[in-house]
Parts: C-alpha cells; sequence; structure tokens
C-alpha cells in the first residue's frame, strides 16, 4: 500500500494536503499583488495621476536673482493655451506666494523649489502633494472644480520655525481669475 | 542553552531603559501640541524632544533587541557557547557610547535635525558619529552571527540550520546591507559638512541614499517579531509550525525584496524621475507577499494548537485557545495591527494613493501602527518569553502581564486610528503645534485629543512592562531549564541547498540593489550645480 521510500500513510496525505493548501494562499496573495500593480501601471499610462516624471535642475543659491524664481516672476500667470503657471518658492518659513490664486476648470500647472532646506507642499483636501528640494523644481499638474480657500502648510520638518509654515490657496471663478489676470502679469492675494 | 546571559540581559536593559525615557517624551510631545496644552513658548523644545524619540526608538531599541535576541537564539539553537564574547561586550560598549555621544548633544538643543537628520540642516558632528558608533557596534553582531553559524556549520556540515537561526542570520544580513546607506549618507555628505571640512551637500541624493536605509530597516525591526511568531508562538502555546519550508521561503524573501523598494518613500520628490518610483512601487508590493504567507502560516499554526486542545469546528478552535497566556494575548493583538498597519501600507506604497496621505499625520499614524504596535508588542513578548532563561528566576506574573499588553493594544489603537483620520484631513506631520484657533484646523483638534490620550494610556503600559521585568530580577531563584523553539508539522530532514544558506539570497539582494538604486544615486552623484549651502541648527 504505501511507498516505502516516501513517508508512509497519513503522514504524506496531510503532507500532500500541507502543501496543496499553502500553494492555494500563495497564489492568491501574488495574484492579488499583481492585480495592485496592474492598476497602478494603468493609472499612471492614462496620467489619471502619476508622481512627477523629469527630473528638473537648478541652482539653488541664485534663485532669487536670475530665472524663473524671481519675486516679480512669482503666482499665478496664464499661458498662451489659457493654462495657468503657478510658480511659488518655500523658505525658511514662509511661501512666497503666501497666498495663491488659481481659477476652477482650468488646467493648472505648479512650479515651486526652495533655496535653503527642504520644505513640503500640499494644498488640504486635494491630492496636490509634492517635496520641495533645494537644486531641484517640483512640478505637479492640478485641476480645482470647486471655488474656495484651503490651507498649504509646510508638511516637511524645515527647522525650529516649520510649525508656523503656512499658506493659502485661493480658488476662485475662472472669469473672475481672467479679470485680475487682465490687469497684472502675475497673480496672487496682494491683488485681491 | 543559553550562557551568556549577562551579555543579553545587558542588551534588553538598555534597549527597554531607552525605550522607557523616549516613550515619555512620546507621550509629552503628544500632549503638548494637543489642545489640551498651551502652545509651547519655545518650540525647540519640542524638535529636540522629536530627535531624542526617533532616534532612540528608530536606531537603538529594535537593534538592542536584535543583538540580544540574536545571542540568545544563537546559542540555545545551535547548543554552543557564543563564540567571539569579548567582540560582543566590545559591540555594546561601541553602542553605549554612541548613544550617549548622540544623545548629550540632541539634549543641549544642538541636533534638532530629526532621526531623519534632513540635510541640508546640520547639526553637531558628535549627533552623527554617535549613530554611526552604534551602527557599528551592531555590525560586530553580524559579523558574530556570521561566525557561530560557520563553526557550527563545520560540526554539522548536512545538518538544516535550525529556524530561529536561519531567519535570525538572515535580519542580520540584511541589516548590514540596508544600513550601508545612511552611513554612506553619514559619512561622505553630513559628517564632513558638520565638521566644517565642507560647506555645501547634494539635499537629492542624500535623500535617495537614506531612503535605502530607511525601508529595509523596518524589516530589520520586523525580523525579531516574526522570530517570535514562527518560533516562540506555537511552542508557547502548545502547537506546531505549520509549515518549517514556508517560514524560510519568507525570511529569504524578505532577504530579497525588502531592499529594493525604499525609493517609496521619495514618490513625491522631484529627484527622481517616474520610472525609478514605478519600478520600486511594484517591489514595495511584492514585500507584501512573505507577509501574506506568513499570515497563514502563523494562523495555521495557532489553529493546530487550538485542535490539539480540542476545539472543534470552522471556529471552534479559537475558543479552546490558551487565551490567558501573555504570548496567546500578545501574537492576537500583533495580528490585529499588523492587519489594519498592512493595510495602510499597501495604501502607502501605491504608486497613486499616496499623494493623498504623503507627510501627513496618516504616515505617523501608520508607523506607530506597524513598529510601535505590531512589532513592539511582540519585543514585549519575547522579552516576557526569555526572561525566566536570562535570569534564572521565577517569572510568573500572568495577569499583570495580561493587563501591559491590553493597555499597549488599547493605547495604540486610541493614538493610530485617529492619527489616520487627520491625517487624511490633511494635517501636516512633525510640528510643535497647531493653530486650533483656525476655523478649517479647529474640528481636527477632538482627534488629536484623542491621540494624546492614547499616548498616556502607551506609556502606562509601558512603565508597568518595566515594572514587570524589575520585579522578575527580585523574585525566587527557579532552573527555567533549556531555551527551546518550536517544532513544525513535519519537521526537516533535509532542508534543500538554497533554503540553508544564503549565497544565492544575498546576490539577489545586492543586485536588484544596484539595479533599483545604482542610476539614480550615479546620476545624483554626477549632479552639477545643485548644490546647496548646509543650514547649521543650534548654533
Amino acid at each position: 500500500m504505501s511507498d516505502q521510500s516516501r513517508p508512509s500513510g497519513v503522514h504524506q496525505l496531510a503532507h500532500d494536503l500541507i502543501e496543496r493548501v499553502e500553494r492555494r494562499w500563495a497564489s492568491l496573495s501574488i495574484a492579488v499583488i499583481v492585480l495592485l500593480a496592474l492598476l497602478a501601471a494603468f493609472a499612471g499610462i492614462h496620467r489619471a495621476t502619476m508622481p512627477q516624471s523629469i527630473v528638473e535642475t537648478i541652482e539653488p543659491r541664485i534663485i532669487h536673482m536670475q530665472g524663473e524664481f524671481v519675486e516679480t516672476n512669482l503666482g499665478s500667470a496664464v499661458e498662451a493655451d489659457g493654462s495657468v503657471t503657478v510658480r511659488a518658492v518655500g523658505q525658511e518659513y514662509s511661501f512666497n506666494p503666501s497666498c495663491i490664486v488659481v481659477p476652477t476648470d482650468t488646467p493648472i500647472t505648479f512650479r515651486a523649489t526652495s533655496p535653503d532646506v527642504i520644505h513640503g507642499f500640499m494644498i488640504e483636501g486635494t491630492n496636490i502633494n509634492t517635496m520641495l528640494v533645494p537644486g531641484y523644481v517640483s512640478v505637479l499638474p492640478a485641476r480645482f472644480d470647486k471655488p474656495g480657500e484651503r490651507l498649504m502648510p509646510c508638511h516637511e520638518f524645515c527647522g525650529v520655525g516649520h510649525e508656523g509654515m503656512w499658506a493659502r490657496v485661493r480658488v476662485i471663478d475662472k472669469q473672475e481669475f481672467q479679470k485680475l489676470a487682465a490687469q497684472q502679469p502675475r497673480v496672487t492675494c496682494d491683488q485681491q | 542553552m543559553i550562557s551568556s546571559r549577562r551579555l543579553i540581559i545587558a542588551h534588553f536593559w538598555l534597549a527597554f531603559a531607552v525605550f522607557g525615557l523616549a516613550l515619555l517624551l512620546g507621550a509629552w510631545q503628544m500632549l503638548v501640541r494637543s489642545p489640551l496644552h498651551n502652545w509651547l513658548s519655545d518650540p525647540e523644545w519640542y524638535y529636540r524632544s522629536l530627535t531624542a524619540h526617533g532616534t532612540v526608538m528608530a536606531y537603538a531599541l529594535p537593534t538592542l533587541v536584535a543583538m540580544g535576541f540574536g545571542y540568545a537564539i544563537t546559542e540555545s539553537t545551535l547548543d554552543q557557547p557564543l563564540v567571539g564574547k569579548r567582540w560582543a561586550w566590545a559591540g555594546f560598549g561601541l553602542i553605549v557610547v554612541g548613544a550617549v555621544m548622540a544623545l548629550i548633544p540632541v539634549a543641549l538643543g544642538r541636533a534638532s535635525v530629526l532621526y531623519t537628520f534632513y540635510p541640508p540642516l546640520i547639526g553637531s558632528p558628535f549627533y552623527y558619529i554617535g549613530v554611526v558608533l552604534v551602527v557599528v557596534g551592531s555590525w560586530i553582531w553580524v559579523a558574530l552571527m556570521s561566525v557561530n553559524l560557520r563553526v557550527w556549520k563545520t560540526r554539522h556540515p548536512h545538518a538544516p540550520i535550525p529556524l530561529a537561526m536561519f531567519a535570525n542570520v538572515a535580519g542580520s544580513y540584511l541589516w548590514a546591507w540596508t544600513s550601508l546607506g545612511a552611513a554612506l549618507e553619514l559619512l561622505f555628505q553630513i559628517i564632513p559638512v558638520a565638521l566644517g571640512w565642507k560647506s555645501t551637500l547634494d539635499a537629492g541624493l542624500a535623500r535617495i541614499l537614506f531612503s535605502w536605509t530607511l525601508h529595509a530597516i523596518v524589516y530589520f525591526w520586523l525580523i525579531p517579531t516574526y522570530i517570535a511568531y514562527y518560533t516562540i508562538v506555537p511552542r508557547a502555546i502548545g502547537g506546531r509550525v505549520y509549515s518549517d519550508t514556508m517560514a524560510r521561503i519568507s525570511f529569504v524573501l524578505f532577504l530579497v525584496v525588502a531592499m529594493p523598494i525604499g525609493i517609496h518613500h521619495t514618490f513625491m520628490d522631484p529627484q527622481v524621475g517616474a520610472g525609478f518610483k514605478f519600478i520600486h512601487s511594484i517591489f514595495t508590493a511584492a514585500v507584501a507577499v512573505p507577509t501574506l504567507l506568513t499570515v497563514f502560516t502563523i494562523c495555521a499554526s495557532v489553529e493546530v494548537a487550538g485542535r490539539l486542545r480540542g476545539g472543534r469546528g470552522v471556529f471552534g478552535w479559537i475558543g479552546a485557545l490558551p487565551w490567558k497566556n501573555p504570548i496567546m494575548l500578545a501574537v492576537a493583538f500583533s495580528f490585529v495591527m499588523l492587519g489594519f498597519g498592512g493595510a495602510g501600507g499597501l495604501i502607502n506604497m501605491s504608486y497613486q494613493l499616496d499623494t493623498t496621505v504623503h507627510n501627513t499625520q496618516w504616515i505617523t499614524g501608520h508607523f506607530h501602527l506597524i513598529f510601535g504596535g505590531a512589532i513592539v508588542i511582540m519585543y514585549f513578548a519575547i522579552a516576557y518569553d526569555l526572561w525566566p532563561h536570562l535570569t534564572g528566576r521565577n517569572f510568573s506574573n500572568d495577569r499583570l502581564m495580561r493587563a501591559q499588553l491590553w493597555l499597549w493594544f488599547i493605547g495604540m489603537m486610541v493614538t493610530t486610528f485617529p492619527w489616520h483620520w487627520v491625517g487624511i484631513l490633511g494635517m501636516p506631520r512633525r510640528m510643535a503645534f497647531y493653530d486650533f484657533s483656525d476655523p478649517a484646523i479647529s474640528p481636527q483638534g477632538i482627534y488629536v485629543t484623542f491621540s494624546a490620550i492614547g499616548a498616556l494610556i502607551l506609556l502606562a503600559s509601558g512603565l508597568l512592562f518595566l515594572f514587570i521585568l524589575a520585579t522578575g530580577q527580585r523574585t525566587a531563584p527557579m532552573e527555567a531549564g533549556a531555551y527551546t523553539f518550536a517544532r513544525a508539522v513535519h519537521e526537516p530532514a533535509a532542508v534543500p541547498a538554497p533554503l540553508n544558506g544564503y549565497a544565492l539570497w544575498v546576490t539577489l539582494m545586492i543586485a536588484l540593489t544596484i539595479t533599483n538604486y545604482g542610476f539614480p544615486i550615479v546620476r545624483l552623484a554626477s549632479g552639477y550645480g545643485t548644490n546647496v549651502p548646509a543650514v547649521y541648527v543650534g548654533r
């Protein structure tokens, strides 16, 4: 009845059973993980949302003096294609501009960096979330559906004043924004 | 037979003494940033405390537990006295010196940079050198684990390495390799700047090097807990390990896939491209596999115990388990926390979902639940299980132990669930206080208060734990017998060669690190014009 070279009888049955059950569980685990990975790939390819893809560098020590992050260029700018680019700088311990204005229903690109240490850039209640690393430019596409005001804290430890580093984002109606943009090249809350 | 009792108990006592201090600091932090307390007049105290809390909990506690437990496993599973005991004491001495050297500048406010360093913020060089000494001390342990296994193997050339030892050495190799990333960051970037030899560094490169350490270190913290799941729990509750082979597969998988995934900590960073972020996301998903295998094997092993005790039916075995046994209680709590924490982890590792929670209180809640909850509660169980074998004294205060474990579990739930929730609402991490008078923030105040109450429960539990260990050293002497580990349902007579050694897995670990980290590191290290001047703190 029992094969001499293998564990006999009950033991062999139990052994086989254990292996079978284990293999099923392992296959199920792997299938779940593969499915999750495929979902992430699909959403990424269709650009539903994905992390920053291109690495852009910048000389951190001179951003105040030349290039796109000089003070007069900060704030929201309307591009030729109707989209809006928001440029901002995070530094110990404030954002510039400290209050950002953006229109509803418009493709928006945030471009931000830091001249000193690492900061965080997050708009509460949205998935707009990135790190500001000196030497690199953070680029983030976004779109707002509803008008309203949102908090924008620095979410990375940047020194003893970190807890005071909060900015605001004011989302206003598209038409209202266009009026503001017609009056000055860079829109911030200061002009409202 | 454990013969190096003093060595092991020294590791455990140092681990838990600093744990007690860090726990006190943590509870204080939770209190002062909640609406229960006025704003700190000097927020610097908060960051000082946070630096000490993180440095102790992330570096000192788990390293010392892994080392002490590792020595105990070596002597008891290999049945030979520890080879290189003097070196082991030297390693311990380095950790003591390093910890003191690091924590003095932290206490003085000269190194409030948090345990994750965040250059270009630069603190006192003594802080970083102290951390390096702690790590070097632990490398001695890694070498000793390897040497002791080799000595045993020459005496037992074909025998399967006992499971606990197999996992222990795997954990030590993982630690040796993963600690290298932060070591490179400290030695080549931070310390030269802290000493004033250089004045600039690349913050993007530093973040990538730190991520090399930051994720796999979590699995180094986890390995003693998993060893306890597989080799202490079934023995303590009268069961068997369901499958010795599956256990080995889980541990070697950790060795391979814990490493090449750290860039998921920098999904939101501008210095890495989308391709490597995606690759690391996929590997992070893969690291869930050994945990899922473990959940299955441990549940099955516990079921064996329930059925051996007369449990019947689909769920009847659960009631038949020895619930009065502290180890049973600990593993049940640990699994509940692992379940919630693991689910949160799958969200964090997701290439897309992370954007909603990155650097919010969700993340703080997540790793406190996984590390402080699922992992540390098993450190308690390990200490309880080992204590009579280390002290040679009676240790049977089960009621107090159960109360302590219940308090820890409840405290962790009350702390971390509201923490996750305010994270979803967008509350940022690492802040000395919040302006609860702001209408946009005030609704979060109540949840922060809940978390602070949870922290006080945790503090009570931690102090009770220390009390139980201390009383265990004053009871009547009693010989606890040999320290043993769980046996498998089918004890392996022989193990396939790849699962009885590390060559293949260590090779894979290093190769995958190179493929997944090589290009980003080389590219960032050859950066042009991205260096930034140091910002010195506390001067």
